[in-house]
């Protein structure tokens, strides 16, 4: 987005340094989530890209989208992450260097060689890759400006939006994350029976599967 | 609406709720504006930072008297110095870093809890609006379109602090403290950020300032009575467990946890956390009365010159002040709650009820016969989910370690005739 606005030459100097800055925090935080070596080092780096593509986000104007940037994916996405980390005590260092899968790393490299390319090859031939210009319209407009009951224009318009034009996607959404989160429970969730039986039992078992449960519920 | 100051605040007020904003920037930037908002921001911290002194002061005194006690009375007059020797003790204590913590964590956890404290306050309108020579501002450091989701966002922040301090002490009882504390908060936040979302319903905006001017015009308009008490009541609890402020403090319980998550930390980075703790309180406090409370309104003494600038401030203490005694009461008053206790009434009750309550709100916002329709709705709701909640209640009986909310006065007598219901029901097994 900002991209266009220097290539149309409509970019002031602070928004080629807001930009610089925060595209410089979000590779950092990039190339931290890939090479930390302790996964919660990892999942904060990954909280840092997150706080770029806020700033990003403030810098064109979509206060709204970077107030739920934080507070969805740095707020609740990634302590969950850290929750699971720390419950499953998987926060130790790993050898980053070890090769589980034979000739993972050049096939990793096509790929993303491969993603990269369409990519750029669709920003190249459209506008967005949904095909559409944009949804929420002039931001700083409102709908009913001063009656109670209309929120101001960029949430009015998103709203508007997201339960007219995308209510299906919408819609779609929300039962595609009950179904995850049903589905993870029922996965996690033992028999009783089974556990109540000392044969079965093993003293490692039960914490593990109830603090994912708990994970799940949460 | 009342106007606080010019004559034009009833315009700019109704502009507000539109696209809010600070009428500082309308005329572009230079150097007075850029020194204004630097007064602005300095006056801000320093007020902040005494503020908690004397809070801690003020807390440690009225407990004091609500035990019949003397309280610290030796530093100072009344003891008022006594946070600041506390403070400049723990300056000068040795800084611990224990051998298994990460230090990079371990050092940047206490101000993930302090740069939000001190964020949130920004969004706060402490006053009117008023005019120093040429520029007309807001008596609040910023006021960005999403003020009040901000806070939200802060304050989702601040759980690292907590979380990181906690996994970063590399010992158990930090650990277990941090777990308690974050998931506490996480689970809290969802019905905050429902309440928070009834006062934008009726306030229009998400802007602070817009909120406050649209509960201007009498005290009958403050959302608390606007929006029927509950959603105050919801968005103390919630906030009370948000700060982790006695009744809701698992996280520092001493008999269970050493502790909690800062048992690890000392001198500076302590005293670091400890600030944090007590600045929250003022920060949410201050929001407290920001969304139901009118913020800076009340009634102004006109016939006092300037009385207009400086008594919505004095307005807007006064109702800090109160909340920040209601603290210092729920912590003399109330025993902490226990761990499944503090869940239960988390997720099974408070986010039910705001969630109806968000629902009433809304379906009367669009015609008050919805309301009532939406209303029968949620109250056939709530039957429904006490239902399922008893059912629950019932099955879980077998393996719980504690007996759910509701029946745990008679749990102890009735624990020995678990064990014939689990005989019975084991072959059942039932649905899952």
């Amino acid at each position: 987005m900002t991209l266009t606005l220097l290539a149309a030459g409509g970019a002031t100097i602070p928004d080629i340094i807001v930009f610089a800055v925060s595209a410089a925090v979000i590779i950092m935080g990039a190339f931290g989530v890939v090479t930390s070596r302790n996964p919660v080092h990892a999942a904060l780096s990954l909280v840092m890209t997150l706080f770029g593509v806020a700033v990003l986000f403030i810098e064109q104007d979509a206060n709204f989208l970077a107030a739920v940037q934080v507070i969805v994916y740095a707020g609740a996405i990634v302590v969950l992450f850290l929750f699971v980390i720390m419950f499953l005590g998987v926060d130790r260092r790993e050898n980053i260097e070890a090769e589980p899968l034979v000739g993972q790393r050049p096939l990793a490299l096509i790929f993303v060689g491969v993603a990269v390319a369409s990519l750029v090859a669709l920003l190249v031939s459209s506008h967005w890759v949904t095909g559409a210009h944009g949804v929420v319209g002039p931001i700083n407009g409102s709908v009913n400006p001063g009656s109670p009951g209309a929120p101001s224009g960029e949430v009015a318009q998103l709203g508007k939006q997201l339960f007219t034009t995308y209510l299906f996607a919408f819609e779609a959404t929300a039962a595609l994350l009950v179904i995850a989160v049903v589905g993870a429970v029922v996965l996690a969730r033992r028999e009783r029976r089974d556990l109540e039986k000392p044969s079965v039992e093993s003293p490692d078992d039960e914490p593990s599967s109830d603090s994912s449960e708990k994970e799940v519920l949460r | 609406m009342r106007s606080l100051l010019d004559p034009t605040a009833h315009l700019r007020t109704l502009g507000a709720l539109a696209s809010s904003g600070d009428p500082l920037f309308v005329h572009g930037l230079n150097w007075q504006v850029w020194l204004i908002v630097a007064i602005k921001v300095l006056v801000a911290f320093s007020a902040l930072l005494v503020s908690v002194m004397l809070m801690i002061w003020f807390e440690r005194k009225v407990i004091s008297d609500m035990q019949s006690r003397i309280g610290p009375n030796r530093a100072g007059p009344w003891g008022l110095l006594q946070t600041m020797a506390d403070g400049i003790k723990l300056f000068f204590k040795e800084d611990l870093l224990p051998e298994r913590a990460d230090s990079f964590v371990f050092k940047l956890a206490p101000y993930l809890s302090l740069i939000p404290a001190l964020l949130i306050f920004t969004v706060v309108p402490v006053g009117g609006v008023i005019t120093v020579g040429s520029h007309t501002f807001e008596l609040q450091v910023a006021d960005p379109p999403i003020g009040i989701l901000f806070v939200l966002a802060m304050s989702s922040i601040a759980v690292y602090g907590v979380m990181l301090a906690g996994w970063s002490s590399g010992s158990k009882y930090p650990l277990l403290g941090s777990v308690r504390a974050s998931a506490q908060m996480i689970s809290y936040e969802a019905a905050l950020g429902m309440t928070v979302v009834t006062v934008v319903l009726i306030s229009g905006s998400l802007s602070t300032r817009a909120i406050v001017d649209s509960q201007a015009a009498a005290f009958w308009d403050w959302n608390l009575i606007r929006l029927g008490f509950l959603p105050f009541i919801f968005f103390m609890i919630a906030i009370t467990a948000e700060l982790t402020r006695p009744p809701f403090d698992l996280t520092e319980a001493e008999s269970e946890l050493v502790g909690g998550f800062h048992t690890e930390y000392s001198s500076i980075r302590f005293a670091l956390f400890f600030l944090a703790e007590f600045m929250n309180t003022i920060t949410m406090s201050a929001v407290v009365v920001t969304l139901f409370f009118g913020g800076p309104d009340g009634p102004i003494p006109r016939f006092i010159p300037t009385a207009e600038i400086w008594m919505p401030v004095v307005w807007f203490l006064l109702k800090v002040l109160v909340f920040l005694f209601i603290y210092v009461w729920f912590r003399a008053a109330l025993p902490r709650f226990r761990y499944d206790q503090l869940m239960d009434l988390g997720w099974k009750r408070l986010i039910p009820m705001t969630l109806g309550w968000l629902m009433i709100v809304a379906a009367i916002v669009v015609w008050h016969w919805w309301g009532l329709l939406v209303a029968v709705g949620v109250v056939a709701a709530a039957v429904l989910l006490n239902r399922a909640f008893a059912v629950g209640a019932t099955r879980e009986e077998e393996h719980a370690i504690l007996p759910p909310v509701g029946q745990r006065v008679w749990a102890l007598s009735a624990s020995d005739s678990g064990s014939d219901v689990d005989a019975e029901r084991g072959d059942e097994g039932g649905p899952r």
